[in-house]
């Protein structure tokens, strides 16, 4: 037996009280996440002081760094696009998000191939760093794999002024996860 | 079925991770086995499972822009699957972590057992099994079983919402509760686990595998508990009903929202803890390894940082059912009101800067000493406010004996003896002394079981009518409650002697002079395991046979007594109007809500 409930709906909500009610979960959400970057970053700190390894790849850490604070950029356009119901233009801004993401995961795979030559996960400066840096681009694959979905469920044009909350959501994570990183470089690359 | 597929998406996924990590295995030239494929696998099987479970039904095809399923199913049926009214999965809480408490119990028995005589029944690895098992199950039940069973059920229709804020998300957060008792229960089968419920390394790093699953499962938990928070505060901060200003609120709401604040923040610090131990195993890290320059203190602070303030997540929600109890059977408005809030949100500040007086003797530098002995001390500020609340609402109040009501007296007792014996641990120099005996053990206990679990009880008989619709046998709630009072205390307060005289936690073998503590506090616990079949017995029998309770069975003041029992799905026929304070008891002209519920004559029990 089934009865069709408007309950999931929250009909007694207008969409806009709705609205802030996802945008305050999502915040909750994001201040969560940044107690568990907390937690690595404190524990780097608790081991190592400001101690780093001295055969990192700055170049390589200074570019990728450069490629995924771009991305927030479009993640913004393809934000606002939604917003105004420009179709092209969420599409556009949203591949060459994921695209800049992508690009970021394989610098982060050049970036550890080295990391793994000099400093592996066996000594106190990889642990932090492997753990750090992974835990990190474990979100950065989650936010890949959204702003994916979005693009597959947007393809019919859902998105627009009356319905841009799944959008503006994962560009908010999506921004989250870039300032994260913010903190994860010169945690890494930069204190000494 | 909903279950079936949950199963069978657990089976795939698993199969899926395990392949996974083995092919990596080989493909890098490494020997296939070990951690690795595990985690993964229970990874991906808890995926499966929520995917089978209904999550891929209710939810996850709108991700891939499909049409989810909106259908709420009624029936007997709707315990048994993904369904988002919150009254479900209130109950769906609730019942789980009866049924958890009921085996922790049953290991806590086991574990007096051993303690009975000096000599080893047990064998030292069982014993550190069963305790450790006993440890995490228990403290499972703490965390989930007032927030997620009472919070869920009573928060929403306290404040006069139809549901949560996140409805599907409050599914997601019990669907991922089974993975977890799958894996504890696992873990005994693949070598166990003898850390403890606090995991410390290096033991942790090195024991046996079920270690591994100890750590799956409790990030899992974590999550739940995680989005558990995350959708209460949201709930309380969103959905109130007109009129509902957050002064206005039930207390109890005040402390579900106090204690959520601290899980949606505080658990990454234990899922951090705990995946470190994790990578320090499976990755070859050494972050826990003297030898490669790590250190086993950090995971202490690490892991402390949450489990201090955890609990609070435990106890802040009791402070809530006690405070609600001792107002409406004392029939007099909550005293201190604005302390009793101010004292949570005061706990919930300290909570996080008082964790290393779990390690003074820990080897940490000693100046941190001093610092975490006053600010631990400090706590005693907002705890006594919250007291002070509760002892002027019972102050010449016209007590109803009620059973709700003997529990919720049983807490001040039980919390005051907790408390005080807390400061003996939260000062070094005693410290020094007590640290791992005993009488660590039984202040915890005192605290966690004679303030929480107390309180745990009072909130189910006295929302059991709203819940089932049926009333209780009253004479043996009573029963329940001063056997289960007598009890407990004959239980502890012997250990605390026991520990004072050095008799350490975590050993099944002891010396002879330690008995007599021991063997009158394990003929004690078999008493105290036994009043829960009695509780049990009138529990379920009243849920299919009780007579049919009212609306209204306590003249409570607070919405939710203005709904039917059980509610209909929506929680109200009409959105309530909060006019006033929500305990206006001997306040003439005052209301809470409007229209006013003139209260009809007590329940059938009486
Ligand atoms: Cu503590």
């Amino acid at each position: 037996m089934a009865a069709t409930t408007e309950h999931l709906r929250h009909e007694a909500e207008s969409p806009a009280e709705r609205l802030r009610t996802n945008r305050l979960g999502l915040w909750l959400f994001i201040a969560s996440e940044s107690f568990l970057f907390a937690a690595l970053i404190s524990a780097r700190y608790y081991l190592l002081g400001t101690e780093r390894s001295e055969h990192l790849n700055q170049p390589l850490g200074f570019l990728i760094s450069l490629v995924l604070l771009t991305s927030s950029l479009f993640a913004y356009r393809a934000e606002t696009a939604a917003r105004f119901g420009d179709q092209r233009g969420f599409r556009r801004a949203t591949a060459t998000t994921i695209a800049l993401g992508l690009l970021f995961m394989v610098g982060v795979v050049l970036e550890w191939r080295e990391g793994l030559a000099f400093f592996p996960p066996s000594t106190l400066y990889g642990s932090a760093f492997f753990t750090l840096v992974g835990f990190h681009a474990f979100h950065v694959f989650t936010g890949i794999v959204a702003l994916a979905l979005l693009l597959w469920a947007g393809r019919d044009g859902r998105f627009g002024p009356e319905n841009h909350w799944p959008v503006e959501g994962v560009i908010k994570y999506w921004h989250f996860v870039d300032v994260a990183w913010v903190f994860i470089f010169p945690t890494l690359y930069l204190v000494k | 079925m909903a279950i079936l597929k949950g199963v069978l998406g657990a089976a795939v996924g698993y199969a899926l991770g395990f392949a996974l990590v083995a092919a990596v295995q080989l493909a890098m030239g490494n020997p296939v086995g070990g951690a690795a494929p595990v985690v993964i696998g229970s990874v991906l099987a808890t995926a499966g499972w929520l995917l089978g479970v209904g999550l891929w039904r209710a939810w996850a095809r709108e991700w891939f822009g499909l049409e989810p399923d909106r259908e709420t199913p009624t029936g007997p049926g709707r315990y048994f699957r993904f369904t988002t009214d919150h009254k479900v999965i209130g109950i769906q809480y609730l019942v789980t972590f009866v049924i958890v408490f009921g085996l922790a119990g049953l290991l806590a028995m086991v574990v007096r057992w051993e303690l009975l005589t000096p000599a080893a029944d047990l064998g030292g690895d069982a014993y550190n099994q069963v305790m450790s098992l006993h440890g995490i199950l228990m403290v499972a039940v703490a965390v989930a079983a007032v927030l997620g069973g009472l919070g869920n059920y009573c928060v929403p229709l306290m404040i006069g919402a139809r549901d949560m804020a996140f409805p599907r998300l409050n599914a997601l957060s019990y669907w991922l509760v089974p993975p977890v008792a799958a894996l504890l229960l696992t873990a005994p089968f693949v070598g166990g686990w003898d850390s403890g419920w606090t995991a410390y390394p290096p033991l942790s790093v090195v024991n046996g595998g079920g270690q591994v699953l100890f750590v799956v499962a409790i990030v899992i938990f974590g999550l739940s508990s995680i989005l558990g928070g995350l959708n209460a505060i949201a709930t309380i901060l969103r959905m109130r009903a007109p009129g509902m200003t957050l002064m206005r609120m039930p207390i109890f709401v005040w402390s579900v929202l106090a204690a959520s604040i601290i899980s949606l923040l505080f658990t990454q610090f234990f899922a951090a803890s705990l995946i470190l131990v994790l990578l320090d195993r499976v990755a070859g890290t050494t972050f826990f390894e003297a030898a490669g320059g790590g250190s086993p203190l950090l995971y202490q602070h690490l892991f402390w940082f949450y489990s201090h303030p955890a609990v609070y997540v435990m106890i802040l929600p009791g402070f809530g059912i006690t405070l609600e109890v001792l107002a409406h059977f004392s029939r007099k408005p909550l005293f201190a009101y604005k302390g009793a809030v101010a004292g949570f949100l005061g706990i919930v500040g300290l909570s996080g800067i008082v964790w290393a007086h779990h390690m003074f003797t820990s080897g940490m530098a000693h100046f941190m000493n001093i610092p975490f002995m006053a600010l631990t001390e400090l706590i005693s500020i907002p705890t006594g406010l919250v007291f002070l609340s509760a002892l002027g609402t019972i102050w010449r109040g016209r007590l109803w004996l009620r059973t709700p009501m003997l529990f919720a007296l049983a807490v001040l007792f039980n919390f005051a003896i907790g408390g005080v014996t807390g400061i003996y641990l939260a000062d070094v120099a005693t410290d020094l002394h007590l640290q791992d005996t005993y009488f660590v053990v039984a202040h915890f206990h005192y605290t966690i079981v004679g303030g929480e679990i107390f309180a745990l009880m009072a909130g189910i008989y006295y929302w059991y009518p709203k819940i089932t619709g049926r009333m209780y046998r009253e004479g043996l709630g009573r029963l329940h409650a001063v056997w289960m009072f007598l009890a407990f205390q004959l239980v502890f307060l012997p250990l605390f002697v026991a520990g004072i005289h050095g008799m350490n936690r975590r050993i099944n073998e002891y010396v002879e002079p330690l008995q007599g503590y021991n063997t009158f506090s394990s003929v004690a616990a078999f008493a105290l395991g036994a009043v829960f079949l009695v509780a049990l017995g009138n529990l379920a029998w009243s849920w299919a046979r009780g007579p049919v309770a009212e609306a209204n069975p306590w003249r409570a003041s607070t919405l939710e007594w203005t709904t039917s029992s059980p509610p209909p799905l929506h929680n109200f026929e009409r959105t309530p109007e909060v006019v006033g304070d929500p305990y206006p008891y001997g306040e003439p002209g005052a209301a809470h809500v409007r229209p006013v519920v003139v209260p009809t004559i007590a329940g059938g029990s009486e």
